[in-house]
């Protein structure tokens, strides 16, 4: 590949033309600021609007200031990033925009982690001239079950949008308006519950400000934990664990499992509980579902519905309800492994331990914002009484356990309470992407085949690529296996099914890039991809670590369905833990 | 022509259409028919003759008889007295403002003197809506010569020699913008014409397509045949629908006679042309924010590169030119580069249309040589400032231009000295400003509009003419300092530097030219808190002259704010904190004992 050389700030480097200006400062250890651009580097993301002017330098020939971000290298360039002119501009366009951002840092929920407030302490800023009169642009605020809007905040990097749009294609929210008042909302400014949202959340984990936030519900585990009529159990996601350390200094791909159960104990949760263990649960039964309709199809059942779908994703779920309603049928009907946790929780554990479903709450922690909306849908509620009461994010416990004066990291680890913390490998895996298929396959070989699965690790379902296939042989039974993560990803896949052109037996579909590692509701990666890849390195590791590695060989697992449940796809598991699905097409509705 | 001994020539563009002369179309049409003259003279509605101020228009050929200000009711004596009888209607003359005599034949008036009509050259002549009259007048000829006799790069050549700049504002090479796309290769390439006219003040493309819309066509087929494209795609604002309906009709005639469509002159070369309406945002003039308007999406700019040559319209190479820019190909193709260079200065080929707009007395479209001086096209074509008030300063290139004054006055107007006297060219918008205006107001005035269509996506124009904007008002309302207008420079600067498209890097250029042009003015208006030009609400004080002062009481009576008080036959008082300046008082003194102060 051609390379050209160029000189930034008097020291020459060469690049492969094509390079911007910015990133080959980055290689000379130059680290020029910038609010909107954003780069997930191996998962094809990048927000480069040049709109926000930070990243602007000097170049040799140019009349104005170049934005670096999406300025290419030529032959011979010399940029100077930080001459007077330079850092007049760049400080004069941040007085601009911080003139337009309301004042409330001290009580804002992004306040440490807000990307403008931290670029407003780097560019040194102490004043904002002409504050006195300057208008401030203010828009209606909007809360949905899952995220709230607060446009105030909006500084126009467009990184929502590019998720939605292009990453997700989900298409909910782009620019309106025009000039002072130009801002991202669903068309016609209405609310994101008019809208396609998906509530996959990505949105909210790009934004640089408080824009766009989760809805909080740790008050109302607050509220419950000391309620004495309430026993409250909580279920933690498998990708939480990966990734909460981050939120108290660890470095990423620290697992701290114990100590988060340790700390949740602390909290006064009165069962500490896994959904690894409905995740082996789900297993169970989309494995199950799978080899039946697999094996009807090899026998020429057209009324079988080839490829199965994964259902464990509720931003996925979703997806399809919105745009492939006419595929509902085709995705597995088992519920995730959250709703299967609170439905066992609230009939099996708690005649188990004879409380009431009525005084029993159960609260999971999610790497996910679309599960606070999964848990309030009607069909997962027993006469008004939720299965799930409260999903609350990574973010929001970290959040809750530094209120309650808990140090993480001095903490001992300790176990999940016994039964529904009881979990396998497989269940483990849930939390990345290509883990859910994984774990389906190692059940369903060793189901299908009745032999002894050797080689646990199917590596070549790993992976960062957007779309990956493999073909698994179960013992001379070629399986097709599709994995997409990122709902564009997933559409291609869809597409293909909807045309009948699907080669696939089973696909895979996480909403968010990564899998849950890289959900909605996880501490903010700021636009570093290598902290989502260690978060599944740590999710591998701890499956290797497990003892058991296969969700059939989970005792617990075995024992609910003998005490309890029959069989896979027994009429009570059908009742319990299967779910149907709603043609959520919406139509535009103008609400005055 | 031949079979009529008479033409009636009525300006159909949109100020006199406005002026009913469609309604003077219809009464010729009907006297004549009623004294039985149809078969000998024709009434033809034509495009903009340009001088608005006087419209609407009617011009008797072949004696060249220019009528202004004509009324629907005049059709009769026109008949009747010129073509009838041979008497010209002396009432309807132009009068030449210094002589008061009438001129009857319009190269004898100053507005058309010194002007060179090349883009204009059919507008006012030939009825827009009939394909034969643009032929007659060697229209598509140039297209026949190009593909029958010349290759592309042959054509492109001839554009190039002849130096003409593109003339929506940026005045980039024509000839390379089409070598650029030429070189570009690709399965199919868009020739993009820009109809997006947004200058408030600027109407000269909207003119072109309103009185010439082939040439417009012919061109694009030209530049087609040149960069390798057989698609044409016309972007124009729906708020100019006279001229969609003329392209539209010109297209059909042009389709109709195989001059656009498959196959034109037998020669295997393709080329169609369609129209896409634009909403209105000013910003959609900016090739690349046109471009995604034209695709569907929401009209913003985009960084180039890459440039719409290499990625354009639906990523395919693309060349987007000017009206007025393609307009004056077919001449150049037919009288040769050396023709058209020979015309203006020495970085700045051929002609401009300019647009006459403020406190001039020709209000109008005007077509002149490069290099000519801002004297020339103010006190000569455009007669001077209105009511006899002194000349102050002359806005050109619209709110993205500067306001230049007294001392540019000699300068000769082409692309390069516009920019070193810290303006642009832009569309040929120019706005005269006069002794009462207020060049704080101004500079807020035209901020006002880049801060409207600003389309939000860059925080410099998003935010930064908000803040200008904001600051201007601060020094009109008298609360500014001398720190604010070092403030106001620094962000002007600043906006200039780092915005991303021209429209933020241009939005400052009226508020810094009128500070570099008339610092005192800015001075005035933060330490003494004054407005030398009287516009500054905030600035004036009301005060009551005791001398005058009867003590009638008109005044106490009129002021709807109770300001004024004062007993009968007693000196009256005004106080200040009250009093909203509205003037009433003064319009009700017979005595003027009221002054501003």
């Amino acid at each position: 590949m051609e390379t050209i050389k160029l000189t930034i700030d008097n020291k020459e480097i060469d690049v492969p033309r094509g390079t911007t200006i910015y990133k080959a400062a980055k290689e000379l250890g130059i680290d020029i600021p910038t609010l909107c651009y954003m780069e997930l580097h191996d998962m094809n993301i990048e927000n480069k609007p040049a709109g926000c002017r930070i990243c602007v330098a000097e170049v040799s020939g140019r009349r104005n200031l170049a934005p670096t971000c999406s300025t290419k290298c030529e032959p011979g360039m010399v940029v100077k990033t930080h001459t007077p002119r330079v850092l007049n501009a760049r400080r004069t366009v941040m007085e601009f925009i911080l003139s337009d951002h309301p004042k409330d840092c001290l009580v804002c929920s992004k306040s440490g982690t807000c990307e403008l407030q931290a670029m407003a302490h780097r560019l040194g800023i102490r004043d904002i001239p002409g504050a006195a009169y300057a208008a401030v642009s203010t828009y209606r605020k909007d809360t949905s079950p899952s995220i709230i809007r607060d446009l105030d905040k909006c500084i126009m990097c467009r990184r929502c949008e590019m998720m939605c749009n292009e990453v997700q294609t989900v298409g909910a929210i782009s620019a309106v308006n025009r000039g002072f008042m130009a801002t991202v909302a669903p068309a016609f400014e209405q609310n994101l519950e008019h809208s396609t949202c998906t509530y996959c959340g990505q949105c909210v984990s790009v934004c640089p400000t408080g824009a766009l936030t989760e809805v909080n519900h740790v008050p109302q585990v607050l509220r419950a934990l000391v309620d004495p009529t309430k026993t409250v159990i909580v279920q933690t996601a498998p990708a939480v664990r990966a990734a909460l350390g981050e939120e108290f200094g660890l470095a990423p791909g620290t697992l701290v499992t114990g100590k988060m159960t340790a700390a949740l104990r602390a909290l006064g949760f009165d069962y500490v509980f896994d959904t690894d263990f409905a995740a082996d649960l789900t297993i169970m039964e989309e494995g199950a579902e799978l080899l039946d309709r697999l094996a009807k199809h090899l026998k020429g059942d057209k009324t079988a519905k080839i490829p199965i779908l994964t259902s464990c994703c509720p931003g996925w779920v979703n997806f399809f309800e919105e745009y492939f309603p006419d595929l509902k049928d085709v995705p597995s009907t088992a519920k995730s492994p959250q709703q299967m946790f609170g439905a066992i929780a609230k009939t099996y554990f708690a005649d188990k331990i004879g409380v009431n479903r009525k005084d029993m709450v159960v609260v999971s922690i999610m790497p996910c914002l679309a599960k606070k909306y999964e848990c309030q849908r009607d069909e997962f509620s027993v006469d008004g009484n939720p299965d799930v009461d409260f999903s609350i994010s990574t973010r929001e416990l970290a959040s809750f356990i530094k209120q309650a004066n808990i140090d993480i990291k001095t903490l001992h680890d300790e176990d999940f309470d016994s039964p529904m913390g009881e979990s396998t490998g497989a269940g483990v895996i849930f939390g990345t992407t290509g883990g859910v298929i994984e774990a389906a396959c190692r059940t369903a070989y060793e189901l299908y085949t009745g032999k002894k699965l050797e080689r646990l690790d199917f590596t070549e379902l790993r992976g960062m690529e957007g779309v990956r296939s493999a073909t698994i042989d179960f013992d001379g039974l070629p399986v097709n296996i599709g994995i997409a993560h990122g709902l564009g990803n997933a559409r291609k896949l869809l597409d293909d099914v909807r045309a009948g052109k699907s080669q696939f037996h089973a696909i895979e579909v996480m909403a968010c890039p990564g899998g849950c590692i890289g959900g909605g509701g996880q501490p903010l990666h700021h636009g570093n991809s290598d902290i989502i890849k260690a978060r599944a390195t740590a999710i591998y590791a701890e499956d290797r670590k497990k003892s058991l590695r296969k969700s059939h060989e989970n005792p617990f697992i075995i024992k609910l369905y003998d005490e309890f449940l029959g069989k896979p796809g027994s009429e009570k598991a059908h009742h319990l833990l299967h779910t149907h699905y709603f043609d959520k097409k919406k139509k535009i509705m103008i609400k005055k | 022509m031949s079979k009529y001994s008479m033409h009636l020539l009525v300006c159909g563009g949109t100020g006199c259409h406005a002026s009913e002369s469609d309604a003077i179309v219809c009464n010729l049409r009907d006297e004549l028919e009623a004294k039985g003259l149809m078969d000998s003279v024709q009434v033809i509605l034509t495009g903009c003759f340009g001088f608005c101020e006087k419209g609407p228009i009617v011009k008797v050929m072949p004696d060249n008889t220019f009528y202004v200000q004509v009324k629907p009711e005049d059709a009769q004596e026109i008949v009747d007295e010129h073509i009838i009888k041979g008497r010209k209607v002396t009432r309807l003359l132009y009068r030449d403002p210094v002589t008061r005599e009438p001129v009857s034949d319009s190269k004898h008036m100053g507005f058309f003197k010194k002007q060179l009509r090349i883009v204009l050259r059919n507008c006012g002549f030939i009825n827009p809506e009939n394909i034969d009259e643009y032929i007659a007048r060697d229209g598509y000829q140039a297209l026949g010569k190009v593909l029958t006799e010349m290759t592309p790069e042959e054509v492109i050549k001839v554009v190039k020699d002849s130096g003409q700049r593109g003339r929506g504002g940026a005045g980039f090479s024509t000839g390379l913008k089409w070598e650029l796309a030429r070189n570009n290769k690709s399965d199919e390439k868009y020739v993009v014409c820009n109809a997006d006219e947004g200058d408030p003040g600027a109407f000269m493309d909207r003119s072109v397509l309103e009185g010439d819309p082939h040439s417009v066509l012919e061109a694009m087929a030209i530049c087609g045949y040149s960069i390798g494209a057989s698609n044409g795609l016309i972007y124009i604002r729906a708020e100019y629908p006279l001229a969609i309906e003329r392209l539209k009709i010109a297209i059909k005639q042009a389709q109709e006679y195989g001059l656009l469509g498959k196959d034109i002159f037998g020669t295997g070369f393709n080329f169609d042309i369609k129209l896409r309406y634009g909403a209105g945002a000013f910003v959609c003039g900016e090739e690349t924010a046109l471009i995604h308007s034209m695709e569907g999406l929401r009209g913003e700019p985009t960084v180039k590169p890459p440039f719409p040559a290499e990625a354009g319209y639906l990523n395919k190479p693309t060349n987007v030119n000017n009206v007025e820019t393609f307009a004056a190909i077919p001449v150049i193709i037919l009288k040769g580069a050396k023709w058209f260079s020979s015309i203006g200065t020495e970085k700045s080929k051929g002609t401009k249309v300019f647009a006459l707009a403020g406190k001039i007395n020709n209000v109008g479209l005007i077509e002149v040589p490069m290099g000519t001086t801002l004297r020339e096209v103010i006190f000569e074509i455009g007669g001077g400032i209105r009511n006899g008030k002194k000349f102050k300063g002359i806005q050109t290139g619209g709110p993205s231009g500067g306001c230049l004054s007294e001392k540019h006055l000699d300068t000769p107007i082409d692309f390069d000295n516009l920019i070193a006297a810290g303006s642009i060219m832009g569309s040929g918008a120019m706005i005269v400003l006069d002794e009462d205006d207020c060049m704080v107001s101004m500079a807020k005035f035209f901020l006002e509009f880049t801060v409207e269509e600003s389309c939000g996506k860059c925080a410099p124009c998003r935010i930064g003419n908000k803040r200008l904007h904001e600051l201007l008002g601060q020094i009109c309302e008298g609360k500014g300092s001398l720190d604010d207008l070092d403030r106001l420079r620094n962000m002007s600067v600043v906006i200039k530097d780092t915005a991303l498209c021209g429209l933020g890097q241009t939005s400052p250029n009226p508020v810094l030219s009128m500070m570099d042009n008339y610092y005192d003015e800015y001075v005035a208006h933060v330490t003494d808190k004054k407005c030398p030009a009287g516009q500054c609400k905030s600035l004036l004080e009301y005060v009551v002259n005791a001398e005058n002062c009867v003590g009638c009481t008109a005044c106490a009576r009129v002021c709807p704010v109770n300001a004024i008080s004062g007993e009968r036959k007693e000196v009256h008082l005004i106080d200040p904190s009250i009093c909203i300046k509205c003037g009433a008082c003064i319009e009700k003194c017979k005595f003027d004992a009221i002054f501003i102060r």
